[in-house]
């Protein structure tokens, strides 16, 4: 292959990545990389300086949508950066440690769990948890339109407060949720992916925040994240221009695509499949990663 | 939460909303100009990434891709674009900083200063590779 077919034949990957990860709400990025080293031979460092650019683009330009829907909380996803950008700084710096096979294992580990993950049906957090005093002076409470698009009922509060057409929501857990976005933060910044799966984990099952708005929140702070540990890869040589190209455009492009034909799609068999693809590419990953071909 | 502080929150938030999609446009615009005149003028093998050698310094050093870029080197102006993407939450954090100012919510203001900080310390310190 010359360049230009290179080029193009990775896009194609990308673009495919990139509207897979969008409709299933699992991100591209998770596939970015099995893709670059397993199928295209690409050293596992460029591959991860490819997908955590690729990242960054796909949570800003998702970004306008889900604020304008206004589910995403900016206290919570602010507080909580500081969590995950020190905790990306520590996967960069990590990273330039260990070796790649033990990253390449690592990487199949996490693929295997966000593959769980979109197996899994989500109830979604009752809203009624009780006040928090941690998150109280944090501010991090906050609410949500009622009448969300998932078909869900409005709760009605029956004391008045309902004219506002929002359900408010108390936070729990705060230590927990932060210490979890640590982790998610770390992952981020040692394999260049979102972990979108840790970030949603964290809000969703420790702190109780309504489903919707951990999604969004946590798409709000991926970005942040990946720029964190992007610094470091930058410097360090892992981020290749000729590379990035067709990764970045076709991931973006890719994600932008899914977004636009999501209301149409079905999202269960896609999120059934993506997650059986997912987890196929987590045990070669492993397997590659012990025979240190990675 | 106050709720009199509700609408410039969303209002707020749409705006940043803005931003980072402006941003991205403008980080894919530049990578796209880049890297069609890069194919266009391609010759030959292409480079192999099975094994790792790291980036040239001239598309690792901030000031030396812009020089690059001015130049018009196709690959410094591919790795601009890339950098503007890079920029583009760092600048998000930087007005949500001022927004909650703009609020007086002084807690959040130091709570983004924090997170700001982390953004350049990683970007601009030479020793934290």
């Amino acid at each position: 292959m010359n360049t230009i077919e290179f080029t193009l034949v990775v896009a194609v990957g990308s673009f495919i990545a990139g509207m897979l990860g969008a409709l299933t709400g699992l991100g591209g990025g998770v596939v970015v990389v099995p893709l670059l080293t397993l199928v295209f031979g690409v050293d596992i460092r460029y591959a991860i300086g490819a997908s955590l650019v690729s990242v960054i683009a796909t949570s800003s330009g998702a970004a306008a949508a889900y604020l304008r829907e206004g589910y995403s909380n900016m206290r919570v996803g602010m507080f909580l950066e500081i969590a995950t950008t020190v905790g990306a700084l520590s996967g960069a710096f990590i990273a330039g440690y260990v070796s790649t096979s033990a990253i390449a294992v690592i990487f199949g580990v996490t693929l295997l769990y966000s593959a769980y993950t979109s197996l899994r049906t989500k109830p979604d957090a009752s809203p009624a948890q009780p006040a928090d005093r941690l998150a109280t002076f944090l501010k991090l409470d906050g609410t949500y339109p009622a009448a969300s698009a998932d078909g869900s009922q409005i709760v009605s509060r029956g004391d008045g407060v309902a004219a506002t057409e929002r359900q408010s929501y108390h936070v729990r857990n705060v230590p927990a949720g932060f210490s979890l976005m640590y982790v998610a933060g770390l992952l981020s910044g040692l394999l260049g992916i979102g972990s979108g799966a840790v970030k949603v984990l964290a809000m969703d099952q420790a702190m109780k925040l309504p489903f919707k708005v951990s999604t969004t929140t946590s798409n709000f702070m991926i970005g942040v994240t990946a720029a964190a540990s992007a610094g470091i890869y930058l410097r360090r040589g892992y981020i290749d221009p000729g590379l990035a190209l067709p990764v970045v455009l076709g991931v973006l492009g890719g994600a932008l695509t899914g977004a636009l034909i999501l209301p149409g799609a079905k999202v269960r068999t896609l999120r059934m499949v993506f997650g059986a693809v997912i987890a196929a590419l987590g045990v070669q990953m492993i397997f590659e990663g012990l025979k240190g071909k990675l | 939460m106050d709720k009199s502080a509700k609408p410039t929150d969303q209002q707020f938030e749409m705006f940043l909303g803005q931003l980072l999609r402006t941003g991205v446009l403008i980080a894919a615009l530049i990578a796209f100009l880049g890297g069609v005149w890069f194919l266009a003028q391609s010759r030959g093998a292409r480079q192999d990434y099975r094994t790792f050698h790291g980036v040239p310094a001239e598309f690792t050093n901030i000031p030396r891709v812009f020089h690059g870029a001015i130049a018009w080197q196709p690959l410094a102006v591919i790795q601009l674009g890339i950098l503007v993407l890079i920029a583009t939450p760092v600048a998000r954090v930087l007005f949500s900083m001022l927004g909650f100012a703009l609020e007086r919510d002084w807690m959040y203001v130091a709570i983004t200063a924090i997170v700001l900080a982390l953004l350049l310390y990683s970007l601009i310190n030479p020793s934290a590779s």
